[in-house]
């Protein structure tokens, strides 16, 4: 094996590579040549390490320099300074790395302090295109494990007592699903993955397959193991075309081992996977619409039971996971259920990966203890809020689940303690909103997408949901009667006892958080006609401060509908009835002389 | 909604020829139907009935089957695309920081509403799915590029740079 003497990783998740990572790493590559030191240094694309927010990123070890927002001009500085003559480039580290004469590890930096990576932990740590660097990080030893050292029952015993919950969303114990698989008699068993990751704003199952694709393969592989399966697909976006890429890489590599195909291991198992693409449509993260879709049909969801650990793809015993739980299944396996246990609270073990954004300093991907309180996610690892603004809520759960207010801040995440305040844990996803947020906004905003992807199956999601979103319109609009508040909390009610699926069910509940929370704001609505974050257009007027206004006539001249008049070096005024709220003239205002 | 005019089917032979080795290589696993669709559309850009046709004859399918499939999924698409298909995120993530302001902007400026491509095939408009790149929320792609930390006042810009 060759030698060299540094490494510099480059992130290559979806985020960095956006940011330009890829011409990142063609310059080290120059460079490092240039310099002469090709032989000496090397280049690793890594996966995600979270911190997309300071993309793209480059890490030097050993040094473990961090070094962010890093642009193709400051590449060459980087390998003459830093990789030739051995000095640190500071003015390009993550600035909070640096002090007095001390350069901070990665690991002490308060987005990273908090955090514990057990599913992530090989994200912007390995190559992911490179088995071999799995294999060196503990890869595929827990898969040998299981085949070698202990029967299928053992391993479903030891997922059952780590407590491992289902990441997707529902928090189904994963342990008694694979028991109930294993439990139906069948000549044929299918292991699932869902990658369909299709809440908005959760990312977290991206980066763990562009960063670490081989521990969900080892997964799916025990997991056929424990419940007699030969045969798994991977359900993965078509939006996400890098994830895709690795994952085929990691499956062709894992084939040439001999780790999947026939006789794994010599242990007489047979196990192979296959990817299969998602087609855009939100409603496939659902299990059996999931399935549906795998067997090439429209994806509509079917009533359960059956359940799918009896009758699943093509009628057969199947078991879905999702990516991130998959993730910590080798961990579980080689470290044992009680050390997995011991993070994480009573009734939800082990950790969880948000995907933290919308108005947050520090964007990107975090993963904690379960248990961990709002407050420590959104100021301790996101940084707060920019621009000095007020935390208003968090969202979590995506259309699924619902807003979290400032008052509950404290809350532990956990599955109960979030179902228990009326939002749920979904994917993962976590957004955070301030004050120039809309609630009713924000709640129309997931029923237009829950309208948008119901699969138009059953009468409940396919016509409530759109009714619903007629009565939030009513209200944005300006329109709306104290009386539609409280039917629209009925007709939540009735979608959530009475739709098919999950998505149906659970897609009253943005509505039903924001009413419990912010139910002041649907008042103002209606009987005020004011938005208070300036956001429904049709709640707006846009007013010019006569104090202010210099009568330089630039709005009047910008306004698209000549609604503005005045005489030059005159306070000007707004015909409110002409006015678009197009927002042109407040932008344009030199003075801020014009507001809403 | 409005009948949307589809232009007359140009697809060239060798299309054909590719198409129907997709067909034959997809043509005994179970559930090929999804997967010959993505490569159909590789091929030819969108899904005219005509394609749908020769995938239906091909899978031994009915049409009915084809193009329940096609319409049930939204990245499959019975309408051209344009040379630089523009693709805002109204994710989560992009929506609180201002997506829909953008997408207004690219409405706006090429005169056409979303999913909808201007005269001349150059621009098409999507408002699409959350792409995961939330971190650089607000984003959007020009096919395969990405661009991030966007305002609307880089609209011009962007469009610029494709020829507008």
């Amino acid at each position: 094996m060759e030698l060299v003497r540094s490494h510099v990783l480059v992130c290559g998740g979806t985020g960095c590579t956006s940011s330009g990572s890829k011409q990142i790493i063609e310059e080290f590559e120059t460079q490092l040549k240039n310099f002469d030191i090709d032989k000496e240094v090397k280049v690793i694309q890594t996966g995600c390490f979270g911190f997309c927010a300071m993309g793209p990123i480059v890490i030097v070890y050993p040094e473990g320099s961090f070094y962010s927002m890093v642009q193709k001009e400051d590449v060459a500085e980087i390998v003459e300074q830093h990789l030739l003559k051995g000095k640190i480039v500071t003015r390009l580290l993550y600035k909070e790395t640096v002090e007095e004469d001390n350069v901070k590890s990665l690991n002490e930096i308060d987005f990273y302090k908090k955090q514990h990576r057990v599913a992530l932990r090989n994200c912007g740590v390995i190559d992911p295109e490179n088995i071999d660097e799995y294999i060196a990080c503990d890869g595929y030893k827990a898969l040998g494990k299981a085949l070698t050292e202990m029967t299928p029952q053992e391993v479903i015993q030891e997922v059952k007592d780590s407590g491992l919950r289902g990441r997707g969303g529902g928090g189904f114990p994963t342990g008694v699903k694979w028991d109930f698989a294993s439990k139906s008699v069948n000549d044929q068993k299918y292991v699932l993955c869902n990658a369909d990751e299709g809440d908005p704003g959760a990312f977290m199952d991206r980066s763990v397959l562009e960063g670490d694709p081989h521990s969900v393969i080892e997964a799916m592989a025990i997991a056929g193991y424990a419940i007699g399966a030969n045969q798994g697909y991977i359900y993965v976006r078509a939006e996400y075309p890098i994830a895709v890429h690795r994952l085929q890489v990691a499956i062709d590599q894992a084939r040439e081992y001999g780790i999947l195909g026939k006789n794994i291991f010599e242990t007489g198992f047979d196990f192979d996977l296959e990817i299969r693409l998602g087609a855009g449509a939100f409603v496939c993260g659902e299990e059996t619409a999931l399935m549906t879709s795998i067997e090439g049909r429209r994806g509509e969801p079917r009533p359960r039971p059956p359940f799918p650990a009896v009758k699943g793809l093509w009628d057969k015993p199947t078991i879905l996971n999702n990516v991130e739980t998959y993730a910590n299944i080798p961990v579980i396996l080689l470290n044992g259920a009680k050390e997995f246990a011991k993070l994480g609270t009573e009734t939800s073990k082990g950790t969880k990966v948000f995907a933290l954004g919308g108005k947050i300093n520090n964007t990107g991907l975090v993963e904690v203890p379960m248990g961990t309180t709002l407050r420590e996610v959104v100021y301790e690892i996101g940084g707060g809020i920019p621009n000095g603004k007020q935390f208003k809520a968090a969202q979590t759960g995506g259309p699924s689940g619902g807003c979290i207010p400032a008052d509950l801040i404290d809350t532990p995440i956990d599955y109960d303690s979030l179902i228990k305040i009326g939002s749920m844990m979904g994917s993962g996803g976590l957004i955070v909103m301030d004050e120039d947020t809309c609630m009713v906004d924000i709640a129309k905003f997931f029923l237009e997408f829950t309208v948008d992807e119901s699969c138009g199956k059953c009468v409940p999601c396919r016509i409530g949901t759109k009714r619903l979103l007629e009565l939030l319109n009513k209200i944005t609009d300006g329109t709306g009667t104290l009386e539609d508040i409280d039917e629209m909390e009925t007709l939540c009610n009735t979608i959530k006892s009475s739709a098919l699926c999950g998505l149906g069910q659970t897609a009253p509940n943005p509505v039903l958080s924001t009413l419990k929370y912010f139910r002041d704001e649907y008042v103002e609505h209606v009987v005020d006609k004011k938005c208070r974050a300036g956001v429904c257009k049709a709640l707006l007027s846009y007013k010019i401060d006569a104090d202010k206004c210099k009568g330089c006539t630039l709005c009047a001249r910008q306004c698209p509908v000549g609604a503005i008049s005045g005489k030059v070096k005159e306070a000007h005024i707004i015909d409110t009835t002409k006015c678009i709220k197009c927002g042109v003239c407040e932008s344009t205002c030199k003075f801020g002389a014009i507001s809403k | 909604m409005a009948e949307k005019k589809v232009p007359a089917f140009q697809g060239t032979k060798e299309q054909e020829a590719q198409l129907k080795e997709v067909i034959a290589k997809h043509k005994d696993s179970k559930g090929a139907l999804i997967p010959v669709l993505h490569e159909a559309q590789e091929i030819y850009g969108y899904l005219p009935v005509e394609v749908q046709t020769m995938i239906a004859e091909g899978l031994g399918l009915s049409l009915a089957d084809v193009y329940g499939v096609v319409t049930f999924y939204a990245q499959f698409s019975l309408y051209p695309k344009g040379q630089y298909r523009i693709a805002v995120c109204l994710g989560t993530a992009c929506y609180v920081k201002g997506s829909g302001d953008i997408l207004d902007k690219f409405k706006e400026r090429l005169g056409i509403d979303v999913g909808e491509c201007t005269e001349d095939g150059k621009f098409s408009l999507d408002a699409t799915r959350c792409i995961g790149a939330c971190g650089l929320a607000p984003v959007l792609t020009v096919n395969d590029d990405v661009y991030g930390r966007l305002t609307v006042d880089d609209v011009d810009g962007i469009l610029e740079k494709y020829g507008f």
